[in-house]
């Protein structure tokens, strides 16, 4: 068992939902609530110093996890060379901590994660849209979110794109590949 | 007293200084930066959301265009997190001639890299230089695989093919010429005046700073911090070789051209030790539910021919799971976050982008300076905006 599942499963015994470690990547699933509490705790730890935030980013699994997005953080200890991936599950419409207090470098990161999922983070100086455009409406990145085409709309074709917009498509399936 | 007002310039997206389509919004007083603020994502081709709808060989393809200097760093981050999911053990061929021309992709990203950032501080002489050493990389990329820049050349369990023979003596004669040519850059900047004075002081960020907004690779370093992928986590065979990570002193941008120009130095040892002892045997692994089985073998047996069409047509199914990969790549930590669901394709592929978080520390760099400080900064910082807008 590694030093930081120890030390999170002594301290916060009650706040980690689920701690496993799948292919040598650490995982610990919290609580939404929760998320800026423990990485305050693994940034100041004495034997840990998670001081660099790597990697914000999130997951739709719509309909296949009984809660739709999980947001994923990953940590890194420049001194001790750790790493570890915090996860936690939302709903839709659920916020979720910003966690730019501790990290700036979460600024940008958290809205990438909003641009694209539509993630809410609570307390985020300027949650606005980074990649996309301001006017843009929906977030790519989701699982509902055709891939499709996005050309311009001219009077002629307006109907045929407003016809394949609609339709969600995972990229070219073939007719009976599945087994 | 009169009331002081501030003007709000726009840098860029056509700027040639910006390398690529990046803007600035600048708020300035007289000739002082107040405030800059990068606005991106006019190369955005969503990438990722791309990657979701296509089998995981195709997907190799797009990693290339990311940061489009790196090409075979990209696809390293990307096999790699794949072998990892999979549990796969690289050939040890494999792995040497990886290491090989990942490194050469460093030299080549930093030989861009110091061609445009002279170039934007006036030197003018000095992208005809870089580019000419440049040149020899690409055409080590076309002679393994056929293609100067999107190499793709990295697959899943090894690599697309064998290197042509005649692949060492090529890459000893760049490590023969290329310290010279390394020393001729800095006999034309490292003491030169004018370059001192634009690089010197400009730029500084210091350590906690740097970990603070997230910066990697010689970003960091020229801060003083000796942190690298290779070395804090290695990954291929990186802790087989002996390198050392140079560091800087200031954080400022003469520090991490500093920085980077010993980087290419040590790039050159790593390869003429992988060179040296590059193995013979396979270069890809032997399970036909991953790799393609030989192209004779295709040819004449039936099972095989199976096997190249299954693979072709429905490729391979990692388990379920998700893991992160980091690697270093020439512009800092580039990590690849892959979900599989189980079937063909990937459920979800997030790079950690690199220059995306450069330089989203870019106002702490020039807050308070002049505004042709800004184009230093924006070349010291090293982005490649294919990357930061993927």
């Amino acid at each position: 068992m590694s030093l930081t599942e120890e030390k999170l499963k002594k301290e916060y015994s009650d706040k980690v939902v689920e701690i496993y470690t799948f292919r040598g990547d650490l995982n610990v699933i919290l609580k939404p609530q929760d998320i800026p509490e423990i990485c305050r705790f693994l940034k100041t730890d004495p034997d840990l110093k998670y001081n660099f935030l790597t990697c914000i980013t999130a997951v739709d699994y719509l309909e296949m996890k009984d809660k739709r997005f999980e947001v994923v953080y990953m940590l890194f200890s420049i001194p001790k060379h750790f790493r570890v991936t915090l996860k936690t599950r939302i709903e839709e419409n659920e916020e979720i901590p910003t966690l730019t207090s501790l990290w700036s470098t979460a600024n940008w990161q958290e809205r990438e994660v909003y641009d694209m999922f539509g993630i809410k983070f609570s307390g985020h100086p300027n949650l606005a849209r980074i990649l996309m455009d301001e006017d843009w409406v929906g977030y790519p990145q989701r699982k509902d979110f055709p891939l499709t085409y996005e050309v311009p709309n001219f009077s002629y074709n307006k109907e045929e794109i407003d016809t394949r917009k609609n339709a969600p498509w995972r990229g070219d399936e073939w007719p009976n590949e599945k087994q | 007293m009169a009331k002081r007002e501030t003007m709000i310039l726009n840098m860029g997206p056509q700027h040639p200084a910006t390398h690529g389509v990046l803007r600035i919004e600048l708020e300035l007083d007289g000739e002082t930066v107040i405030e800059a603020r990068p606005i991106i994502g006019y190369l955005h081709t969503g990438i990722e959301k791309n990657m979701e709808a296509k089998t995981y060989l195709q997907a190799l393809t797009m990693t290339d265009r990311m940061d489009y200097l790196a090409p075979l760093s990209n696809n390293l981050v990307y096999v790699g997190a794949i072998e990892k999911l999979m549990q796969i053990e690289v050939p040890p061929r494999a792995e040497y001639i990886r290491v090989i021309l990942t490194e050469l992709t460093r030299l080549n990203s930093h030989l861009v890299w110091i061609g445009t950032h002279a170039i934007d501080l006036g030197a003018m002489s000095m992208l005809l230089y870089a580019f000419r050493e440049r040149e020899k990389i690409t055409q080590m990329y076309e002679f393994v695989s056929g293609v100067r820049m999107m190499a793709s050349y990295f697959r899943v369990g090894g690599l697309a093919q064998d290197v042509p023979v005649g692949f060492d003596k090529r890459v000893r004669d760049i490590l023969d010429t290329f310290p010279a040519k390394i020393d001729e850059y800095e006999g034309l900047l490292t003491d030169n005046k004018i370059w001192r004075n634009r690089t010197t002081g400009v730029g500084t960020i210091t350590i906690d700073d740097a970990i603070d907004a997230g910066l990697s690779g010689p970003s960091i370093r020229g801060s003083g911090l000796a942190w690298d992928v290779r070395k804090s986590n290695p990954y291929s065979y990186y802790d087989k070789f002996e390198f050392d990570i140079p560091i800087g002193k200031n954080g400022d941008c003469y520090d991490r051209y500093i920085v980077r120009l010993e980087e290419m130095r040590q790039s050159l040892r790593i390869i003429r030790q992988a060179v040296d002892g590059l193995p013979d045997g396979p270069v890809r692994i032997d399970d036909r539910k991953i790799t393609p089985p030989p192209k004779i073998e295709v040819l004449t047996g039936m099972e095989q021919l199976i096997h190249h069409f299954k693979l072709v047509v429905h490729g391979f199914q990692p388990p379920v799971g998700d893991v992160y990969f980091p690697i270093e790549s020439p512009k800092g930590e580039i990590g690849c976050y892959l979900v599989s669901d189980g079937t063909k394709k990937p459920y979800r592929v997030h790079f950690r982008p690199p220059s995306f978080i450069n330089i989203s520390a870019f106002n702490k760099l020039v807050a308070g300076r002049m505004v042709a400080d800004v184009v230093a900064c924006i070349g010291s910082l090293d982005i490649v905006l294919g990357e930061i807008d993927r």
